[in-house]
């Protein structure tokens, strides 16, 4: 296969030049002999893009997504790499089920998918997971995502165990003393609307406390979804300092804010709420000075009958794969100018393979071919009727949107293209 | 002939206009004066199914419900939490739709979650209407209490309303705060700092946590209950301190100007957010509140439920 | 119809009132809102002129005694009735601008009913333009005014309206 007159980045050797980029049996090559030539005039190559923060539901909710449908989403959002979360029935917190989840994957999907491991035992904060054993059958990080251990003593054992497993701990930062019963940002929504809010202080405190034992133990931890200004302002301070701390940015938490759930719509409720103003301009100044080096979806799927409810009895999440890139290219790039779109791929593809230690995210001679043929300038607009997910759950029905994948490449086989 | 109501719900009063309110208490007007008659049935709503949809339980809202529809001809199913098919795991959804294919006309509904009148009143064509959902709103309420006042001091604007007791947690309260503000009152709540979060202040209305320094100018006091049992231990110390610093006992009432009314939407906790004396003493409306919240729960179901759909 | 026979025919009616009730303190003016209250007072106003007596007026809302709410997207306003009581041993006559189909009379009729129990109930209407609904007939007429169905009379008073006389479209 040759990409032919495309303009290839390559963060990892950067590298920003319009030239044909070869593939041979599953790699990067210096020249192909097949006669397959794609035409990427106007079009961005890149790396395929990794995405660290997806559920796919399987095993145990196969009504709202499957490995091989969440697949099929990603590789449509221009995702090569997903990473899974072990919130799964059974949880992913034992070598079976990560052998299950990997079996799954190989026989059904179209993009690589790789597991995290549990924490905890059962996700349920109180005794550890099996850590040692989870990196033996290959996960690449552990996290009890959706949950967040409260036992600190716990949370830093688990810490100092995963630098010894070699394994970056991920955390979804959330105070529950703090948080209650909160499913919005408290605030001025929250008090309008008479729902129970959960203040951003009650992230905040976690995201210090992660940064606290990250020092004590000297070991990697990385705030998922970062949703609140003073978490930003934390995660800076620490890294200036050298702290092995890092910050993720989900699109809905730059894309909205809590004035958004005055209808009652489920589909913007979400875990982290969608905070105020002040935290999205926060993360903006994130993202632009590199405080938060990480992209991710938290693609969330559920079912319209179990979102259909009731606001604070709906489940927390929304489907971002589909969504994801488009937002953050017409927001970042476009909208608000926060970073370029060579930054835009870096955090996409060196950031999380650096951060999870993966052989991806690169089109270095010899590399897998995995490819993600964007059009940053492409006008669309976002449609839930075309989701290759089994789920609808997205507020961004209808948004028009800037730049987006048109092709994604794994292995070399084009696995997906824009009709 | 009628362009001041179009709807077919009443959800909250934040999304009512000032016309929109004044329509209702007009309305309400003309069904108080039924209560008055010899015979106090109109045949307004004959034909019409009403369904008394608690899934929290309240006896006084639902009778006042009731006995509306009644004054009003329309027929009156209730149907509480206990004996829904919700605690068989249906969904509300599903148990409206149910109800609604048995040609049930207006749904008033009481639910615990905020936003479930919303949630139903998209999604079926019959009328619902809100009888407190939450901590979101209460709108009959907020409406008998402007009634009342309006009724009892001939007017609303300027005047100064003061809310005392748990604010956080009071459908009562927003609905109070969104009613009185757009009719020009002074609205001030007072009540401990975590009852009564500073962000209040930005629904246009004054927080105090001093409520020696509020009383004598208040023309309009209205209590709401403190419900220290299912709540909150960690939100104050207790009831007896609530009364030392919050209650309207004997000796804060005569801080009140003589005109002053007291209202409570009742039930009354005696003795803790109000002395009994202050409670039955001359500057009480809190009967009248019943009494009126008949007349403008009339006026809500022939407006809301008179509306062709 | 322009203003001075409109004023013709109340005076007539007023005489007409005064010598069909004998007993004419009895008698209660109901007026329909809206035009029907004005034209009430107007009634009462000859009344006194001719007779040197004060009866006594009223007004009966009929909206809420309608039988079509529910059937149509305007939504009849509902105003206070307000009726001297009690109303037995004396003749309520209700007072309207048009008759018509007779169901405005026949809710009105509801409506008193429900204040007590009248001795008798008559009807004076302005204007009588035919096509009955109900067997419903009035006590006192103004003028008939032969119409077509779909043609729409209206009465307009000097303070409801800020003109006077009747108008057929």
């Amino acid at each position: 296969m040759i990409i032919r007159d495309g303009r290839v980045i390559d963060p990892a050797n950067g590298r920003d030049e319009v030239v044909d980029l070869a593939i041979a049996e599953g790699r990067i090559a210096e020249k192909s002999n097949d006669a397959e030539v794609i035409d990427a005039s106007g079009l961005i190559v890149a790396p395929g893009l990794i995405d660290m923060h997806v559920h796919l539901r399987e095993p145990g909710f196969s009504h709202k997504e499957t490995i091989a449908s969440g697949a099929r989403a990603a590789a449509a959002g221009g995702f090569t790499t997903i990473v899974c979360m072990p919130n799964t029935s059974p949880a992913a917190d034992n070598p079976a089920t990560i052998a299950w989840i990997k079996d799954r994957a190989a026989e059904s999907a179209c993009v690589n998918v790789l597991p995290t491991g549990a924490i905890s035992k059962n996700i349920a904060g109180e005794e550890l997971a099996p850590i040692g054993s989870l990196g033996d059958v290959g996960v690449v990080a552990i996290t009890d995502d959706g949950k967040c251990i409260q036992n600190h003593e716990l949370m830093r054992r688990a810490v100092e165990y995963a630098r010894m497993v070699g394994l970056p701990v991920l955390d979804h930062c959330q105070d529950y003393n703090l948080a209650g019963n909160g499913v919005v940002n408290e605030g001025y929504w929250s008090t309008l609307l008479g729902l129970p809010g959960w203040p951003a202080a009650g992230e905040e405190a976690i995201v210090a406390r992660n940064i606290l034992l990250a020092e004590l133990c000297d070991h990697h931890i990385h705030c998922q979804h970062v949703s609140a200004a003073g978490s930003v302002r934390l995660i800076r301070e620490a890294r200036s300092r050298g702290v092995k701390i890092s910050g993720e940015v989900c699109p809905h938490h730059i894309a909205l804010t809590d004035e958004a759930i005055q209808n009652f719509d489920t589909n913007y409720k979400m875990n982290p709420p969608l905070r105020s103003q002040k935290d999205v301009d926060a993360i903006l100044e994130g993202i632009a000075d590199g405080t938060l080096s990480i992209l991710a979806s938290d693609h969330a799927p559920h079912a319209a009958f179990e979102k259909e409810v009731e606001f604070d009895q709906a489940p927390f999440g929304i489907v971002g794969l589909e969504t994801e890139l488009g937002l953050f290219i017409d927001l970042l790039v476009h909208k608000h100018r926060k970073i370029d779109i060579v930054r835009l791929i870096e955090m996409f593809t060196v950031e999380p393979a650096k951060l999870l230690k993966l052989d991806a995210g690169t089109l270095s001679l010899g590399a897998k071919a995995d490819a993600t043929l964007i059009d940053p300038e492409l006008e669309w607009t976002a449609k839930i009727d075309n989701f290759q997910s089994n789920s609808r759950n997205s507020p961004f029905d209808g948004w028009k949107l800037k730049g987006r994948a048109v092709r994604t490449i794994v292995n070399g086989k084009t696995v997906w293209q824009l009709a | 002939m009628n362009e001041r109501w179009t709807r077919k719900d009443l959800l909250g009063l934040r999304e009512l206009s000032i016309d929109e309110i004044n329509f209702i208490l007009e309305t309400a007007d003309a069904f108080k004066q039924v209560g008055a008659r010899e015979i106090k049935k109109v045949p307004a709503l004959r034909g019409k199914t009403l369904v008394n949809f608690f899934v929290e339980p309240s006896t006084r809202t639902r009778t006042s419900f009731e006995l509306a529809a009644f004054r009003l001809s329309a027929d009156v199913i209730n149907i509480t939490a206990s004996g829904s098919s919700l605690t068989k795991g249906e969904t509300l959804k599903d148990t409206a739709k149910n109800l609604e294919a048995l040609h049930a006309d207006i749904l008033v509904l009481r639910h615990s979650s905020a936003g479930a009148p919303q949630f139903l009143a998209e999604r079926l064509k019959s009328s619902v209407i809100n009888a407190g959902d939450g901590a979101h709103e209460h709108p009959t309420q907020g409406l008998l209490d402007a009634y009342t006042i309006r009724e009892k001091r001939g007017k609303i604007d300027n005047l100064h309303v003061v809310i005392i007791g748990d604010i956080l947690f009071s459908r009562v309260a927003r609905s109070n705060i969104f009613c009185l503000t757009k009719l020009g009152a002074r609205v001030t709540l007072v009540g401990p700092s975590t009852l009564v979060p500073r962000d209040f202040e930005k629904l246009g209305v004054t927080v105090s946590h001093k409520i020696d320094n509020v009383l004598p100018d208040a023309d309009v006091v209205n209590l709401l209950r403190i419900q220290h049992e299912r709540q909150r231990k960690e939100y104050f110390p207790g009831t007896g301190e609530y009364t030392r610093l919050f209650g309207l006992t004997k000796a804060r009432a005569k801080m009140l100007k003589p005109d002053c009314l007291v209202m409570h939407p009742g039930p009354i906790n005696r003795g803790v957010e109000i002395d009994s004396e202050v409670a039955d003493g001359s500057r009480s409306v809190i009967l009248d509140q019943v009494t009126n919240g008949l007349a403008v729960r009339m006026a809500v179901l022939y407006l809301c439920g008179g509306i062709a759909t | 119809m322009d203003a001075a026979a409109i004023t013709k025919a109340l005076r007539r009616i007023a005489h007409e009132i005064i010598e069909r009730n004998p007993d004419i303190r009895s008698v209660i003016l109901a007026g329909i809102p809206s035009r029907g209250v004005e034209i009430a007072r107007r009634i009462a106003d000859f009344v006194r002129q001719i007779d040197k007596i004060d009866i006594d007026t009223g007004v009966i809302d009929v909206a809420m005694h309608r039988d079509d709410v529910g059937t149509r997207r305007e939504l009849p306003v509902v105003r206070e009735s307000n009726l001297p009581l009690p109303l037995e041993g004396r003749t309520v006559i209700i007072v309207d601008d048009v008759l018509f189909t007779g169901r405005t009379v026949r809710a009105a009729m509801d409506a008193i009913g429900s204040f007590g129990r009248p001795a008798r109930i008559q009807l004076a209407a302005l204007i009588d333009r035919g096509h009955r609904e109900l067997p419903i007939r009035a006590d006192y007429v103004g003028k008939n005014l032969p119409t077509a169905l779909e043609q729409d009379v209206q009465v307009r008073l000097e303070q409801i309206d800020g003109e006077e006389g009747v108008w057929i479209k």
